[in-house]
């Protein structure tokens, strides 16, 4: 009756398609740690949209519930749901979920160590079906975006740096020809240099190939410059979000998270509970 | 040069031996490898191989047995993935272990309850008379068997074939990068029940490969399981990760065993081929924790 009250976002060129809607889910882990208590968000398709938080917070346990990896650490969504452009992703794998374009990239980096750079990349390729053309191509394509990885590919990715190792798993990732990059604390361990490296090719990629990404960051200064949309994540709830020029300017992130305010760095929690409350709850 | 002539028959009979052990315990190190479980089963894999060959080429051409064999193994890779490794993913090293002691018990039991429990000899069609060689050089030769030179030159290609297939194949790189880090393989996409499927499927063809060359020695029976425990020091020299380890650490055994018979055994009334490598297993946990060839274990700062 009353349907064209509602927005209809899927008919309006303009807005862009959801890519990731995560409604209401609650994660629990080892059937008794109750961890994410009922978070909701959404990636529009070719956006960068940044999580962030404190340790602890949950911003891996969100990131690994899209993926499906849950499951090797004995953690389990109990509620809510998750969809992948509109397709339930509860019951895939995570290595169907690869094929339909989702991966993340885990905090860490975790490249492959006995194996070396270039195998590492290959392994990236492992559910494509078109081709070792293809394939090829996009090795190349990777090596454009990190000419050091070119020089370094027949190392073993042990013995590579920290930064090299994070720019190996991006384009480990990105061999799967992803849709959506679920990107875990990238500037986790990195000279700040390095960090803004790392997010100037992030920005390329979702330019030039038209990557979407949601970057899980402790980082909020450089997140947020890069970011469009921004989440921030406290205790397993989401406490803020909005766009990140507007959570910039918010007072509370730049008094807690970016550490502007001369009363010094304190956590939401402390204090401004009952405002938070009355605000996102 | 008399002296030197029954040490070498010696050293080379114990080296021929030393191959079985490392068959055996590269299934080990396959499935430790890829899932990080340390399957006790491998011996119980060997015995129930080989009587399933020996007992089906008793009504069926060699091959045709053979190759029914495999097949019987690879269900039950797939049986060992769906029922056991599946349901108990993420659980501790140590739960995974009982998992497969009671997989052993299983094997051992369900085999001789279908198969039979008696000694069945198997035969591969190769001389069972001894080559002399090196007549000229020493009185009487040295005295090698026909069926260990196979049992080598077979377990040689194996080796051979399963490094070609794991460094050049894009089924052997995904194997790697699960060994090295499951969790990241499966970020990327790589099926790990599949890869569990293919490694157990493999370590149960290289433990037919160990029953044949075992039962054509010693005779198809129970005790074959038992003989496949000396692969436990052979995993302890060689290091659990490394199938070059494996295949050294059992010639060091077989050789050293044998060697440690010839010298030492009779001086205080012998059977040091029983426990010799035990103790070398021992000496070598106490100074390389890791094993003589255990991967490196690559940490940066
Ligand atoms: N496998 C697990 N079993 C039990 N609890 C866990 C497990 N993994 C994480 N947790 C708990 O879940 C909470 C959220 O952890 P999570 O790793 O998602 O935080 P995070 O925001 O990614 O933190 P960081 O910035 O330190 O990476 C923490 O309290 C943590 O102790
Ligand atoms: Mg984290």
């Amino acid at each position: 009756m009353n349907a064209l009250a509602r927005p209809a976002p899927f008919d309006q060129p303009a807005t862009p398609r959801t890519a990731l809607a995560v409604h209401n889910i609650e994660v629990v882990y080892d059937h008794v740690v109750l961890v994410l208590k009922g978070v909701s968000l959404e990636v529009p398709e070719g956006a960068i949209v940044t999580l962030l938080g404190a340790n602890g917070a949950g911003k891996t346990t969100t990131l690994k519930a899209i993926s499906n990896l849950l499951h090797a650490e004995r953690g389990e969504v109990t509620k809510g749901s998750i969809t992948f452009y509109g397709e339930e992703v509860h019951r895939l794998s995570p290595s169907e979920l690869v094929r339909r374009g989702c991966l993340q990239v885990m905090e860490g980096r975790r490249c492959f160590g006995h194996l070396t750079v270039e195998e590492n990349l290959l392994t990236g390729a492992f559910t494509r079906k078109d081709g070792k053309a293809a394939i090829q191509r996009d090795l190349e394509m990777v090596y454009s975006y990190f000419p050091r990885l070119k020089e370094r590919r027949k190392v073993l990715a042990g013995y590579i740096s920290g930064g090299e190792q994070q720019m190996c798993a991006i384009g480990r990732a990105l061999m799967a020809r992803p849709r959506l990059v679920l990107l875990d604390e990238p500037s986790m361990g990195l000279a700040p240099q390095l960090v803004e490296e790392i997010f100037e090719i992030v920005d390329r990629l979702n330019r030039e190939e038209k990557v979407t990404f949601l970057v899980a960051e402790q980082n909020t200064n450089v997140a947020l410059r890069y970011a469009r949309y921004g989440y921030i994540l406290e205790n397993g709830r989401v406490v803020l979000d909005g766009p990140a020029e507007a959570l910039r300017d918010n007072e509370d992130v730049k008094e807690f998270y970016l550490g502007l305010s001369a009363t010094g760095r304190k956590s939401f929690r402390d204090i401004k509970s009952y405002k938070r409350r009355k605000r996102w709850l | 040069m008399a002296e030197l002539g029954p040490v070498l028959e010696v050293l080379l009979g114990g080296l021929m031996s030393g191959v079985l052990y490392s068959l055996v315990a590269l299934g080990f190190v396959l499935i430790f490898k890829a899932s990080g479980v340390f399957n006790f089963a491998q011996g119980a894999m060997v015995l129930f191989a080989a009587l399933s060959l020996v007992r089906l080429s008793e009504w069926l051409p060699f091959p045709v047995a053979i190759a029914l064999t495999i097949a019987i193994m690879i269900a039950l890779a797939w049986a060992v993935e769906r029922l056991v490794l599946r349901p108990l993913v993420g659980q501790h090293g140590l739960i995974l272990f009982m998992a497969t002691i009671g997989v052993t018990f299983f094997l051992d039991g369900f085999g001789q309850t279908i198969w039979g429990s008696n000694v069945y000899q198997l035969d591969l069609g190769i001389s069972a008379s001894p080559w002399f060689l090196l007549e000229n050089l020493f009185p009487g030769g040295i005295l090698v068997s026909p069926v260990d030179v196979f049992a080598a030159a077979v377990a040689g290609s194996l080796v051979l074939a399963l490094s070609i297939f794991f460094h050049s194949t894009k089924i052997g790189r995904a194997l790697r990068a699960v060994a090295d880090d499951h969790q990241a393989a499966q970020s990327v996409g790589i099926p790990l029940n599949q890869i569990w499927l293919i490694v157990w499927s493999t370590a149960g063809v290289v433990a037919l490969v160990a029953g044949m060359a075992w039962g054509s020695k010693l005779g198809v029976q129970f005790s074959l399981s038992f003989v496949a425990l000396k692969a436990l020091p052979v995993l302890i020299l060689g290091g659990l990760t490394s199938i070059p380890g494996a295949i050294l650490g059992g010639l060091i055994v077989g050789a050293g065993e044998k060697l440690a018979e010839f010298y030492i055994g009779p001086a205080i009334g012998g059977g040091i081929e029983y426990w010799f490598a035990y103790v070398l297993a021992l000496a070598v946990l106490l100074v390389r924790p890791q094993g003589l060839f255990g991967e490196k274990i690559i940490e940066r700062v």
